[in-house]
């Protein structure tokens, strides 16, 4: 019986799969067990296992990828369950990413997801590393732009600039807010990554904090005077936790009385934690219609069966339904992505000596750098305490400094000149040292 | 290379070239195999186990930092050692003005979102000021609804040291001494001294914070 459904149920996707058309790209190759390929060697990893991360791995597991991965630090809350419908009433409190993983195995047979019940930024690179494609289902910068330096810190450039594409992993990024939500699709060292669109996202709302105590007018002022003026007076030395309930109800109370000192109505339990925790209510539509054009796409990188998209579409469901897609550029030199600029030195060469050549070199001309290198930082100009505490490393090799490699990338800030006008960069560099041997990395490419 | 000619290359770098499906299923698979090799190679070597991974807020800040200009009113400290820049101290010695002679410290916590989120600047020493509650909050425009990424610790810095030269009595968070400021001037300025010398203003007892004048 399991067997004849799961056929009928794959007639649609192995349509999509094995013929040709006018939209697919030049390489695909349409196979009546192209799917069967897909899910025995693509291995997907989905960041999150909430309202994006539920639709995600139905729409993935029903697409026929079967090795997939699931990672999600919260646990089930009885507000999810409007929208994350892998999760029940008796799911509360459990680990999400291993509930949702389980229900999808039980629905769909042949599909493996394994769940992770922890932090990102906890997982070693080389976790990451394994993945051909990474879904993001996340509700934070902070987050996606962890996931984007992770996936963009395995790119690597040739000599002429040019992205090595086996180091490339690409990502669909998907993100929803009350009626509104984008997918977007990142080919590190090709399409923009999430830092290099980053100026994309508006300023966060915030109060002055003397209209917070002085002149309230909104219910959203006294739900702010409470959390971080009153909080800090009435329990100082406590930090407030936004996801403990008595700390939410006492919060809840004070800006009730607030408001009611200033005849302000509108202060309500959700509007305080919508304020305090910076939450819009959240539509199960939107979350599928997102999740559905991120599967879509995932689908389209690994099988090549239909253009993707390029590269960022917005979706605003508020009134009617609009949808665009952007064709967003890369910053060139994206701190992040970006292949920064290539500079030969020989190992003998000291960060004292290096500093110096970067005044002269012809793509750089810069005076005075600091110099960083994955965190440490070799040498700073400023201020005069740091400066002290760095001077010692001016007289030693880059070479050791950098760990005795053949090539890598630090970055320096400092003063470079523009049409006459002077200014601050920070610059991203890739440092090679002339006559050593490069390792496994140095892989032969076409 | 635009967008649609690199994403046909990764594709045909990629398995599912036409000649490896071809041939027969153990080469796809020594092929997937291989490749497979090659990628934790490259993660091994490139990954180098744990090697820390600085955001792009991380460099943003060292950059502000390696460029500080601090006036002679200012010293700044970093408790955690020149390599984690995120969690620092600066100490003010106002050289003129109401609060000259004292000193007074301010933590920074800068988050990884920075600078599209603005530093977290909270007063450690307890002052009697109309801009910096007794919990040590700042009304300072700069650290909210007026931060921009162009801005940087530099100017926030200043701003900090325009408290004390231009303490202002129109965004108050210590109401009472706004009121003072006011009215009294006078008033405000003894309160001020005997808040620094430790002492008692109204109900509210201030350790002493005086020092000596500022030194380089």
């Amino acid at each position: 019986m399991a067997e004849v459904a799961t056929e009928g149920r794959w007639k649609d996707v192995d349509r999509l799969l094995s013929r040709h058309g006018n939209l697919v790209s030049a390489e695909f190759d349409p196979r009546p067990n192209l799917r069967e390929d897909i899910g025995e060697y693509v291995k997907v990893l989905v960041v999150g296992a909430g309202g994006l991360g539920c639709e995600l791995l139905k729409d993935l597991a029903l697409s026929g990828f079967k090795n997939i991965d699931v990672i999600d630090m919260d646990t089930i809350e009885v507000s999810n369950l409007n929208r994350q419908f892998l999760f029940r009433l008796q799911d509360v409190g459990k680990s999400k990413a291993e509930v949702a993983a389980k229900r999808v195995m039980e629905r769909v047979s042949g599909v493996n997801i394994v769940p992770h019940f922890g932090r990102i930024e906890d997982k070693e690179l080389d976790f990451y590393s394994n993945f051909d494609i990474i879904v993001l289902g996340l509700d934070s910068i902070e987050a996606r732009s962890y996931i984007n330096s992770v996936a963009c810190g395995f790119l690597e450039y040739d000599a002429d600039d040019n992205a090595l594409l086996e180091t490339v992993k690409p990502m669909v990024d998907g993100g929803t807010e009350g009626f509104k939500g984008h997918a977007r699709v990142i080919m590190p060292g090709t399409t923009p990554c999430f830092e290099c669109n980053i100026w994309l996202f508006p300023p966060q709302v915030k109060f002055p904090l003397c209209t917070l105590a002085e002149t309230p007018r909104t219910p959203a002022h006294c739900i702010e005077y409470a959390h971080l003026i009153k909080w800090d007076e009435a329990h100082s030395g406590k930090a407030f936790d936004a996801d403990n309930p008595d700390h939410m109800l006492w919060v809840y109370k004070e800006a009730l009385k607030r408001a009611e000192l200033f005849g302000i109505s509108g202060v309500t339990y959700s509007l305080t934690q919508g304020v305090v925790k910076n939450i819009i209510p959240a539509i199960a539509s939107t979350n599928a219609i997102v999740s559905a054009a991120c599967a879509l796409e995932a689908l389209k990188i690994v099988s090549g069966c239909s253009k993707t998209l390029s590269n960022y579409m917005t979706y605003n469901g508020q009134e009617g339904t609009h949808i665009k897609v952007t064709d967003f550029f890369r910053e060139t030199d994206c701190l992040v992505c970006g292949p920064g600029t290539l500079i030969e030195i020989e190992p003998s060469v000291t960060l004292a000596e290096f500093i110096e050549k970067l005044e002269k070199h012809p793509d750089v001309l810069m005076s005075k750098a600091s110099v960083t290198h994955r965190g440490n930082n070799l040498y700073m100009q400023a201020p005069p305490v740091l400066e002290e505490m760095t001077r010692s490393n001016l007289n030693l090799a880059l070479y050791d400094l950098l760990g005795k490699v053949a090539k890598d990338t630090v970055h320096v800030s400092g003063m470079t000149e523009k049409n006459g006008k002077r200014s601050s960069s920070l610059r991203k560099l890739r440092v090679s040292f002339k006559g050593v041997s490069a390792g496994p990395t140095d892989m032969d490419t076409r | 290379m635009d967008f649609k000619q690199s994403l046909l290359s990764y594709l045909s770098h990629h398995c599912f070239l036409r000649s490896c499906f071809s041939d027969s299923s153990e080469t796809m698979i020594n092929l997937f195999k291989i490749k497979g090799q090659k990628r934790e190679e490259a993660a091994n070597a490139v990954g180098r186990g744990n090697v820390k991974k600085q955001s792009a807020g991380e460099l943003r800040l060292n950059k502000d930092i390696s460029e500080l200009n601090l006036p002679n009113t200012t010293s700044i400290c970093f408790p955690n050692g020149k390599d984690e820049l995120m969690n620092f101290e600066i100490s003010i010695r106002p050289d003129e003005g109401y609060y000259f002679g004292g000193m007074f410290t301010f933590t920074f916590q800068v988050s990884p979102s920075y600078p599209h989120e603005p530093p977290k600047v909270k007063c450690k020493t307890k002052v009697y000021h109309p801009n910096i509650d007794l919990e040590g909050n700042v009304c300072l425009n700069i650290l909210r609804e007026d931060w921009k990424p162009v801005l940087n610790i530099n100017t926030v810095i200043y701003g900090l040291n325009l408290l004390f030269s231009q303490p202002n009595d129109e965004d108050p968070l210590n109401h009472e001494a706004a009121a003072v400021l006011r009215e009294n001037p006078k008033l405000f300025e003894s309160n001020v001294r005997r808040a620094m010398s430790g002492g008692y203003v109204g109900q509210t007892y201030f350790p002493r914070c005086l020092f000596g004048p500022p030194t380089r």
